[in-house]
């Protein structure tokens, strides 16, 4: 049996995880909880948010984001693979901006306009 | 003549003037002293915004970017790199602007909307030397996250409000080495998932009741002497830890920044440094209202939405409908166990369906009761299966319960022993 605060919302549900259960979690208010529980003993996603070199705009940095989790030990890896970009405007919130990273499946995308 | 001038453009101000234009009102001002709506939230480049409001998870930038595209739909008109200087108790708006110079607009409501600023280090008295290197949270997270410049690179990090901990992650994942994140208090004052995803994914430790107790270095922090504090928050003689650092930043708490309401004469609640309020958000000047930040100071941007909507929707109808006749009001007190509560009192005529109570505990509470009293009867009671400062607690008191109330309503918390 596991302990964990779930990171899905801010609520923070105090979540058990019995690995021995097939991974059965109690404590969780909504099945995203259940799904977190699961998912953080056998295979842990983030969601990496980062920013990217940005010319001819209002400010010379832009914010990214993946657009779905990525698995917790890519996201060195992946925020180096942020280092040679650089968008010029317009930039609409959304563009890829560096596409399937790492072979996730999962891109770079902007989060604002620009 | 303005129906609703609305200070600051961040996620309060966004939210009241689409919700005033939506009740119908016309002539609405947004006065934002940055070149660019948004306010604090375009620095908020992580994620978990909006999971309340849109039911999804976005960044700051685009919780942002969806209000700014919803009042592109309406005429309200904005005016950016514009300072507001005085508001009067008679409505007026002095203001001065880069394009438009000194003005003096008057406006039938005022939506108040300034937010909050954080606490420096004068402001926690933190002894040693003054070198570089001392920077708040949130102006560390401008530098890198919008100006493109880490501040350090070996950083100590004072306090563990949500600010705090997300530049840990964000300082770690530029390059940065977090050496530690020291609390005075025996519990964190951020949210508990980032505790997690802050602090726990990258290893960073944060030591509870401890605090900075020295800063040495001439011309850059070279050095944050740690100690570990007493139940009343002295530091421990023995208990020293230094760390060998070029940066610390703070992350000590946030003060709604009311200058422009104590200019007005408006009441101001010592318990939330913000102005009382009524029910709809309406302040103690019969059309000023204050929403957001500024009247208490929130963990998640949605309830900010939320209450900006109501007090937008309240100045639409003090505006279309006038000023409501006297009815009686209920003064709502701390009872044990509670810190502040918003609104600070409530007239139940005014109440619709429900109203809306936000409030925080003052201390770390498992299973617990929300007891709402009044006089000697219990007006409503909510459970809890935990309770914490750093998370800010909302119930909804029916139209009918305030009924049955008369002159106070007390909002205490009571632990309940768990089965």
């Amino acid at each position: 049996m596991k302990e964990l605060i779930c990171i899905v919302c801010p609520k923070g549900c105090r979540l058990k995880v019995d690995e021995e259960r097939d991974y059965a979690v109690t404590g969780n208010s909504c099945p995203r909880g259940a799904e977190y529980g699961r998912a953080e003993l056998t295979h842990p996603t983030r969601v990496l948010t980062s920013t990217v070199r940005c010319v001819g705009g209002a400010h010379p940095r832009c914010p990214v984001k993946t657009n779905g989790p990525i698995p917790k030990g890519d996201i060195f890896p992946a925020m180096a693979l942020l280092d040679g970009v650089t968008l010029t405007v317009p930039v609409r919130t959304g563009q890829v901006v560096v596409k399937n990273v790492l072979g996730t499946g999962v891109d770079f995308v902007a989060a604002r306009d620009l | 003549m303005y129906d609703l001038i609305v200070i600051g453009g961040g996620p309060a101000g966004l939210a009241g003037a689409c919700a005033a234009w939506e009740a119908g009102l016309r002539r609405i001002l947004i006065v934002e002293r940055d070149r660019e709506l948004g306010g604090i939230l375009n620095q908020c480049i992580h994620n978990g915004f909006g999971l309340h409001y849109f039911k999804e998870e976005l960044t700051g930038p685009e919780y942002a970017g969806r209000f700014i595209e919803m009042l592109r739909d309406t005429g309200v008109e904005v005016r950016l790199d514009t300072m507001v200087l005085e508001v009067t108790d008679q409505r007026k708006v002095h203001m001065v602007g880069k394009d438009t110079g000194y003005r003096v607009e008057e406006a039938k409501s005022i939506l108040l909307a300034m937010g909050c600023r954080e606490r420096t280090r004068g402001a926690i008295a933190i002894p040693g030397t003054r070198p570089a290197g001392i920077f708040t949270a949130g102006a560390a997270q401008r530098y890198v996250n919008m100006e493109g410049w880490l501040p350090g690179k070996r950083v100590v990090i004072l306090g563990s409000g949500d600010i705090g901990l997300i530049m840990a992650r964000r300082m770690t994942l530029e390059g940065a080495k977090v050496l530690a994140c020291v609390e005075v208090m025996p519990y964190s004052g951020g949210l508990n998932r980032n505790i997690v995803q802050c602090l726990h994914d990258y290893d960073i430790p944060l030591y509870l009741s401890h605090t900075v107790t020295d800063i040495r270095g001439v011309n850059r922090v070279e050095q944050v002497v740690v100690s570990q504090v007493d139940d009343r928050r002295q530091p421990i003689p023995g208990t020293e830890m230094v760390f060998d650092c070029d940066t610390l930043l703070l992350s000590v708490g946030l003060i709604p920044e009311n200058e422009l309401t104590r200019q007005a004469g408006i009441a101001i609640d010592p318990r939330t440094n913000g102005a009382v309020v009524w029910e709809n958000m309406e302040t103690s000047l019969p059309g000023v209202f204050a929403s957001g930040n500024v009247a208490h100071v929130h963990d998640l941007v949605d309830f900010v939405t939320a209450e900006s909507q109501r007090a937008g929707t309240a100045a639409a109808r003090y505006v279309l409908e006038g000023e409501a006749a006297e009815g009686d009001a209920l003064e709502i007190v701390n009872g044990d166990g509670v810190s502040y509560t918003v609104p600070q009192h409530v007239r139940p005529g005014r109440v619709e369906k429900a109203c809306d109570l936000f409030f925080r505990v003052n201390r770390v509470c498992g299973p617990s009761r929300i007891k709402v009293t009044s006089g000697d009867k219990q007006i409503a009671a909510f459970s809890r299966d935990y309770l914490a400062p750093g998370e800010m607690e909302h119930i909804l008191l029916p139209r009918k319960l305030l009924d049955g109330a008369s002159e106070t309503l007390c909002v205490s918390i009571e632990e309940v022993e768990s089965e």
